[in-house]
């Protein structure tokens, strides 16, 4: 009986997951700038969104996972490539990939990798040390609790502000495409 | 050896999904009945529709191959196979070749979490619903990039129609379903996403949730049944497609294999979409009148409807043996059609064994209520004349958008009626 317990759920959270999906996500991501062709970019970049919400499921997060599915890439990359199909795509495949700022792109990257660095190297003393105290089964539920519950809530606030910067934003788009109101 | 046949029995006494007992074999094994009996629904859906519709119309329908045209999809499927794979010149050959297997995927993939029993799912999630309702929304990647790829005209049209109506109709979608999920938080177990977990709470509140708040979930439902309808792009909602003015819309430079991929992916999410309305509003897999017609008398009697719906179907299987021509061409397809009525009547007769009855009565109940959504549909189809493209965005963000906002709000209100009474008074007291 044993075997068969030590088959029936292995965990997910193994160093070959992580690389693997961390991959899928890189190079996705260098897709993204290279490819000429914006839906190619635009279909890299769901790779790389899909790969994301991979790796929040390894994370013990599937509401997260859930929630990046429906919202980037079944949401947002819709729209993106519904304006991509409306602009003329002949005019942006002539157009110069990338411009002539590399000095300050370098400084950047190297900044970038530096703070990667530092973390991967320090970043058991930088950060608490958190242990999931939770079943992943009651994941949405914990979340739920974490932004409405009377006692435990305490990201109701922060939650609704930024919904609230989203509807700004909406009313913003629709207050420069009309002409009158 | 003994091992592996241990692994395999560990399971049937376990009574949990193959994914909840985290048993490989029997996910394998529900994953290829599950595949294989979509692809046989699809099948069987394809003859039904063009069957359904003739008889609408006045008409016969396919009735050469094969009696009453009985074999008439598998011949569609052959010559579909058969056919040239064409990819225009001009076309992004590469997204092309992806856009089918997009849709595919994302059709059934859900699939996964459709609840056919309390343990007949291949695996039960957290997430269950708001799975079914990300990974669907995936398809219309599938729709758009198809559109795109073609490089032509009428596909690029339906594909921006599509991914403009999908992404409309999933906004009212989801606040009729986020209404029924706030439905379930009034178990005692607490609110819940998993599929299997919103049949259970249906069973302990001893309400299918159509009928909760009165008329509330029967906004609801509605709501979702008319967006589910845009969602799948069907009639009279089927504008991507809309063969008088976009030829076949998205897929009209797809041939052969990769436009049957489309059929397929086409009929599995009406199935899919389907499944979400019977599992949020309809109970599920849950026999109907459970209040009403209760006890185990009851019980009985309900467990032979499996069987005896079978030996119905044999019977009038029988009554079209009877009067096909006497003719001596028919004898073949005479024939055949006694064997149908006799495979059909034996799987009658096995549902009346004991041990069967047991354990397919969910399944049963599930595929009625979804088979009646599928007659629904092809009633739809017969019934209903297109709508504009206007008139669909009309209907999606004025009509269907408002109600769905104010039947969140007040199932809200409804359901923490207590509550906000409560607080109320005491705010009263206070002041």
């Amino acid at each position: 009986m044993n075997p068969t317990m030590a088959v029936s759920n292995p965990p997910v959270a193994t160093a070959f997951f992580f690389y693997l999906l961390a991959t899928i996500m890189i190079l996705g991501g260098i897709m993204v700038i290279t490819r000429k062709n914006a839906v190619h970019s635009a279909l890299a970049l769901i790779t790389a969104l899909l790969a994301q919400a991979g790796i929040y499921l390894m994370l013990y997060a599937p509401f997260v996972a859930g929630v990046q599915i429906i919202l980037y890439a079944g949401g947002i990359m819709v729209l993106f490539l519904f304006v991509i199909m409306l602009i003329n795509l002949e005019r942006t495949l002539k157009e110069r990939q990338f411009n002539k700022q590399w000095l300050v792109g370098l400084v950047a990257a190297a900044a970038l990798g530096g703070l990667f660095i530092t973390v991967f190297t320090k970043g058991k003393s930088l950060f608490p040390e958190g242990h999931l105290t939770y079943s992943e089964s009651f994941n949405t539920q914990e979340v739920a609790a974490l932004l409405y519950d009377s006692h435990r809530g305490m990201y109701m606030f922060a939650f609704e502000i930024a919904s609230l910067l989203l509807l700004v934003a909406i009313i913003g788009a629709v207050v420069m495409a009309k002409k009158r109101i | 050896m003994g091992q592996i046949v241990q692994y395999i029995q560990s399971y049937l006494s376990s009574n949990q999904t193959p994914g909840g007992a985290g048993n490989f074999f029997w996910a394998t094994v529900y994953i290829l009945i599950v595949f294989g009996g979509l692809s046989v629904a699809v099948i069987a859906m394809n003859w039904l529709e063009r069957k359904i519709l003739a008889h609408m119309q006045v008409r016969l329908g396919p009735m050469r191959v094969g009696p009453h045209g009985l074999l008439q999809p598998i011949a569609d499927a052959l010559k579909l196979l058969l056919k040239e794979d064409i990819i225009p010149a001009e076309a992004d050959a590469l997204v092309f070749l992806l856009a089918p297997m997009i849709v595919v995927l994302a059709a059934f993939t859900v699939f996964i979490v459709v609840p056919f029993g309390p343990t007949h799912a291949i695996t039960d999630m957290n997430i269950g619903i708001l799975f079914m309702l990300g990974v669907s929304s995936l398809s219309v990647l599938g729709v758009v990039t198809a559109g795109w790829a073609s490089n032509s005209h009428y596909p690029l049209i339906g594909a921006l129609r599509s991914s403009a109506q999908m992404v409309s109709y999933e906004v009212a979608m989801g606040l009729a379903v986020v209404s029924a999920i706030m439905m379930t938080s009034l178990s005692p177990e607490g609110g819940t996403l998993s599929m299997i977990g919103i049949v259970q709470a249906q069973q302990v509140q001893a309400q299918w949730f159509i009928f909760k708040f009165f008329p509330l979930g029967l906004i609801a439902f509605v709501i979702f049944a008319i967006a589910m309808v845009a969602e799948t792009n069907r009639a009279p909602f089927d504008l991507p497609e809309a063969e008088s003015e976009l030829t076949a819309g998205f897929h009209t430079e797809y041939s052969g294999f990769r436009w049957s991929l489309f059929f397929l992916a086409e009929y599995s999410a009406m199935i899919a979409v389907s499944s979400i309305a019977v599992t949020l509003w309809l109970g599920g897999w849950l026999r109907p009148f459970p209040n009403a017609l209760s006890g185990s008398t009851w019980e009985l009697i309900f467990s032979f409807i499996p069987g005896l719906t079978f030996l119905a179907l044999a019977a009038m299987t029988f009554y079209n043996v009877v009067r096909m021509p006497k003719h001596p061409l028919f004898k073949i397809q005479t024939a055949g059609l006694a064997g149908f009525g006799a495979v059909l009547g034996l799987i009658g007769l096995i549902l009346f064994v004991p041990a069967v009855r047991d354990r397919v009565g969910d399944i049963f109940w599930f595929s009625a209520k979804v088979a009646a959504f599928m007659y629904l549909y092809i009633w739809y189809r017969g019934t209903f004349p297109r709508y504009r493209f206007d008139q669909l965005m009309k209907v999606g963000w004025k009509v269907l958008l408002p109600i769905g906002l104010g039947l969140l709000v007040s199932t809200a209100v409804v359901g923490m009626r207590v509550e906000l009474w409560d607080s109320l008074m005491r705010l009263i007291h206070h002041s």
